[in-house]
C-alpha cells in the first residue's frame, strides 16, 4: 500500500512537472504581454506580471498597422469560413447521402489533397495569383484559403450529415412538410453542431495560415495578422526589440484561437485519427 | 416522394433494388459536388499542372519579364539531382523530420503512459496545459520561443547562466546550423506533442481493465502486459500518428522561415520548404522551383498512402 501511494505522488510530481513545462511558453507570453519594456530589459527576467499594465496591449492594438491587419484577416477569415461551409455542405451531402458513380475517387481525392503541402503548391498559386491580378487581394487569399479548407471539412461534416437519419427527413415528408421544409426544419437544426465545429475548424485554418499568405501578400498593406506579427521577429534580428509589445501583439492574436479551439477540439482530433481510436 | 424522377437507371449492375432513392441520385449528388471540384480544380488541380509543365521550361527571371519559356526535357531535374546543396538539402530535411517525429512520438506516447496512471485530477490539469499549447497559432507560438531564445535577454541564456553554463551569456542559438536545428526540433516537438499523447491516450482508454487484470491474475508482468496487450491494441494509432508527424515534419516550413527571419543563416538552415520559397520568391527560378516542389509532393504522396486508405476504410 505504501509504495503505490508513494509512486502516485511521484506521478503526479511528473505531470504536474510537464504541465508547467506546456503551458510555460503561453504563460511567458501573458506574462511579457503586461510587463513594461524597462522591466523587460533589465538583467533579470520577472516570473509574475505583478506591477505590469495593459499599456503594451493599449499601444499595439492602436496601431493603424495592427487595424489594418485585423481587417484583412477578418475579411479573409470570414469569407473562408462562409464559402467552406456552403460548399463543403453541399458535398457532405452528397456523399454521405447518395452513392452514385466516382463517388469513390471523390473521396480519395479529397482525402489525397487534403494531405498536399502548401509548401509543395506556392509557387504555382503565387504565379496563378499574379498573372489573375489577385495578389494582395483578399479574396485570392480566400479562394486558396477555401480550397485548402474543402477537402477536410467535407470530411468532417460528412459524419455529421450521416448521423442524421434519412428516415426522420422522410417520416416529415409523410407528415406533410414539403423536401425543403422537412430540411429546413429536421435535418438542419440536427447538423448545427457540426456546421459550427466545421466553421471553427475553417476559421482556425485561415486565421493562423502563415505560408500561403507569405507568399501571395507580398505588400506591406495587405498583410495579414500572422505576417504583421511576423514583422516583429524579422526586426529583432537586427535591433533591440520591444518585446513587451511584441508579446501583447502574439496575445492579442493568440487569445482568440486558444478560446476558439478548446470548443472544438475533440471534434478535430477524432476526424484527424478517426478509425484508428474507435478501433 | 415527387421530385427528381427524370433520368433513367444507366448503370444496371448497382445492386439494391431501391428504384426511388436511385433515380433521384443520378444527378443530384454529382451536381452536389460540382462546386467542390471547381474550386479544387481552379485553386490546387490548375497550379499543379502548371507546376508539372513549368518543371519542364526553362522558367527564370528573364521569363518573368515576358521572354518566351522554352521547353528543356529534363533540364531542371538533371540539373537539381547533380546539384550537391539539394540533396544536402533534401538530407537534413529527411534527418530532421524523423528526428523530430521520433523525438514526439515517444514524448507523446510516454506522456499519454502518464496520463493513464494518473489520478483524474492531475491528468485533467496537465490535458488542459496540453490542449493551450496546442491551441497556440503558429506564428504566436514562435514569437514567444523566439523571445526565449533571443540571445540579448531571452530567458533560456539568463537560465544557463544561473545555472553556471559558461558561455551562455550573449550566446546565439541561431547562428549556428546544429544549435539552430535544435531549437526548431525542440519547438516543433512542443507544439506537436499534445496531439500526439492525446491520440495515444485515446487509444488507451480503450484498452480494457478487465483484460489487464486477468492478464497480471494470470501472472503477466507490467512490461509483458505493455508487450504483448496495450501495444497491440493502441499499434494502429501508434502508425497513424508517427506517419502524420512524418509528412507535417517533412514539409515544415513556417517555424524554419521564422527562425531564419530571427537570425538563421538561410542557405545553411534550408529545408525542402524554404529552399523552394528561396528559389522561387528570392531567386524568381521558377522552373526549378517547380521541380522541387513536385519533388515535395510526389514524397508526401508516397507518404500519405497507408494514412488515406487507413482513413478510406472508414468510410462506408
Amino acid at each position: 500500500m505504501h509504495r503505490s501511494r508513494v509512486k502516485r505522488y511521484l506521478l503526479t510530481a511528473l505531470a504536474l512537472v510537464l504541465a508547467v513545462v506546456w503551458a510555460f511558453p503561453v504563460y511567458w507570453m501573458l506574462n511579457s504581454a503586461f510587463l513594461p519594456n524597462v522591466v523587460l530589459q533589465s538583467a533579470n527576467p520577472t516570473f509574475l506580471p505583478f506591477g505590469g499594465s495593459l499599456d503594451n496591449l493599449r499601444a499595439v492594438a492602436t496601431e493603424p498597422s495592427f487595424g489594418s491587419a485585423l481587417t484583412i484577416s477578418l475579411v479573409v477569415t470570414l469569407t473562408t469560413v462562409v464559402a467552406a461551409i456552403m460548399i463543403a455542405f453541399l458535398g457532405a451531402l452528397a456523399i454521405s447521402r447518395f452513392k452514385f458513380r466516382g463517388r469513390g475517387s471523390f473521396v480519395l481525392a479529397l482525402l489525397l489533397i487534403q494531405m498536399l503541402p502548401a509548401e509543395g503548391l506556392f509557387i504555382a498559386q503565387y504565379k496563378m495569383m499574379s498573372s489573375l491580378g489577385l495578389l494582395n487581394q483578399a479574396i485570392g487569399l480566400a479562394v486558396l484559403y477555401t480550397a485548402a479548407v474543402v477537402p477536410f471539412t467535407i470530411w468532417m461534416l460528412r459524419g455529421f450529415v450521416a448521423g442524421v437519419p434519412a428516415d426522420l427527413e422522410e417520416a416529415a415528408m409523410v407528415d406533410g412538410l414539403s423536401r425543403t421544409k422537412a430540411f429546413l426544419k429536421i435535418t438542419f437544426p440536427l447538423l448545427a453542431p457540426g456546421l459550427v465545429a466545421s466553421a471553427v475548424y475553417a476559421f482556425l485554418q485561415a486565421w493562423n495560415e502563415f505560408t500561403v499568405a507569405l507568399v501571395v501578400m507580398t505588400e506591406e498593406q495587405s498583410r495579414t495578422l500572422p505576417l504583421w506579427l511576423r514583422g516583429f521577429v524579422q526586426a529583432s534580428a537586427s535591433r533591440e526589440t520591444d518585446w513587451g509589445q511584441v508579446m501583447a501583439a502574439s496575445t492579442l492574436v493568440a487569445v482568440p484561437v486558444i478560446i476558439f479551439f478548446l470548443i472544438v477540439q475533440g471534434r478535430m482530433s477524432s476526424g484527424l485519427v478517426g478509425g484508428a481510436v474507435k478501433g | 416522394m415527387t421530385t427528381g424522377t427524370t433520368t433513367a437507371p444507366t448503370t444496371p449492375n448497382t445492386a439494391p433494388p431501391q428504384p426511388r432513392r436511385r433515380r433521384r441520385t443520378n444527378r443530384l449528388p454529382l451536381i452536389l459536388i460540382v462546386p467542390s471540384l471547381v474550386l479544387l480544380i481552379a485553386a490546387l488541380g490548375y497550379p499543379i499542372g502548371w507546376q508539372v509543365v513549368t518543371s519542364f521550361k526553362q522558367y527564370g527571371l528573364m521569363q518573368q519579364f515576358g521572354a518566351p519559356a522554352p521547353f528543356v526535357g529534363l533540364d531542371n531535374y538533371v540539373a537539381l539531382v547533380t546539384d550537391p546543396y539539394l540533396w544536402t538539402v533534401v538530407v537534413r530535411s529527411i534527418v530532421f523530420c524523423v528526428v523530430t517525429a521520433v523525438v514526439t512520438v515517444a514524448i507523446g506516447g510516454a506522456m499519454a503512459v502518464l496520463m493513464n496512471a494518473l489520478t483524474t485530477w492531475p491528468r485533467v490539469v496537465l490535458q488542459v496545459a496540453l490542449l493551450v499549447a496546442w491551441a497556440m497559432p503558429v506564428v504566436a507560438a514562435m514569437t514567444v520561443w523566439i523571445w526565449i531564445v533571443d540571445w540579448r535577454r531571452g530567458l533560456l541564456n539568463w537560465a544557463l547562466v544561473q545555472l553556471g553554463v559558461d558561455g551562455a551569456e550573449g550566446h546565439n542559438w541561431l547562428a549556428e546550423p546544429l544549435s539552430f536545428f535544435v531549437v526548431a526540433s525542440v519547438i516543433i516537438v512542443w507544439m506537436s506533442v499534445p496531439f500526439v499523447a492525446l491520440s495515444i491516450y485515446a487509444g488507451l482508454t480503450q484498452v480494457s481493465t478487465e483484460v489487464l487484470e486477468a492478464a497480471s491474475l494470470d501472472g503477466a508482468s507490467g512490461i509483458q502486459r505493455l508487450r504483448y496487450i496495450i501495444v497491440p491494441i493502441i499499434a494502429p494509432v501508434l502508425s497513424i500518428v508517427m506517419l502524420l508527424q512524418l509528412i507535417w515534419d517533412l514539409r515544415v516550413f513556417t517555424q524554419i522561415k521564422l527562425l531564419q527571419d530571427a537570425g538563421g543563416v538561410t542557405n545553411e538552415t534550408n529545408l525542402l520548404g524554404t529552399y523552394v520559397y528561396q528559389l522561387g520568391t528570392g531567386k524568381g527560378d521558377f522552373g526549378t522551383a517547380s521541380a522541387v516542389s513536385i519533388l515535395i509532393l510526389a514524397l508526401t504522396i508516397a507518404l500519405s498512402a497507408y494514412y488515406v486508405r487507413s482513413l478510406m476504410k472508414e468510410d462506408v
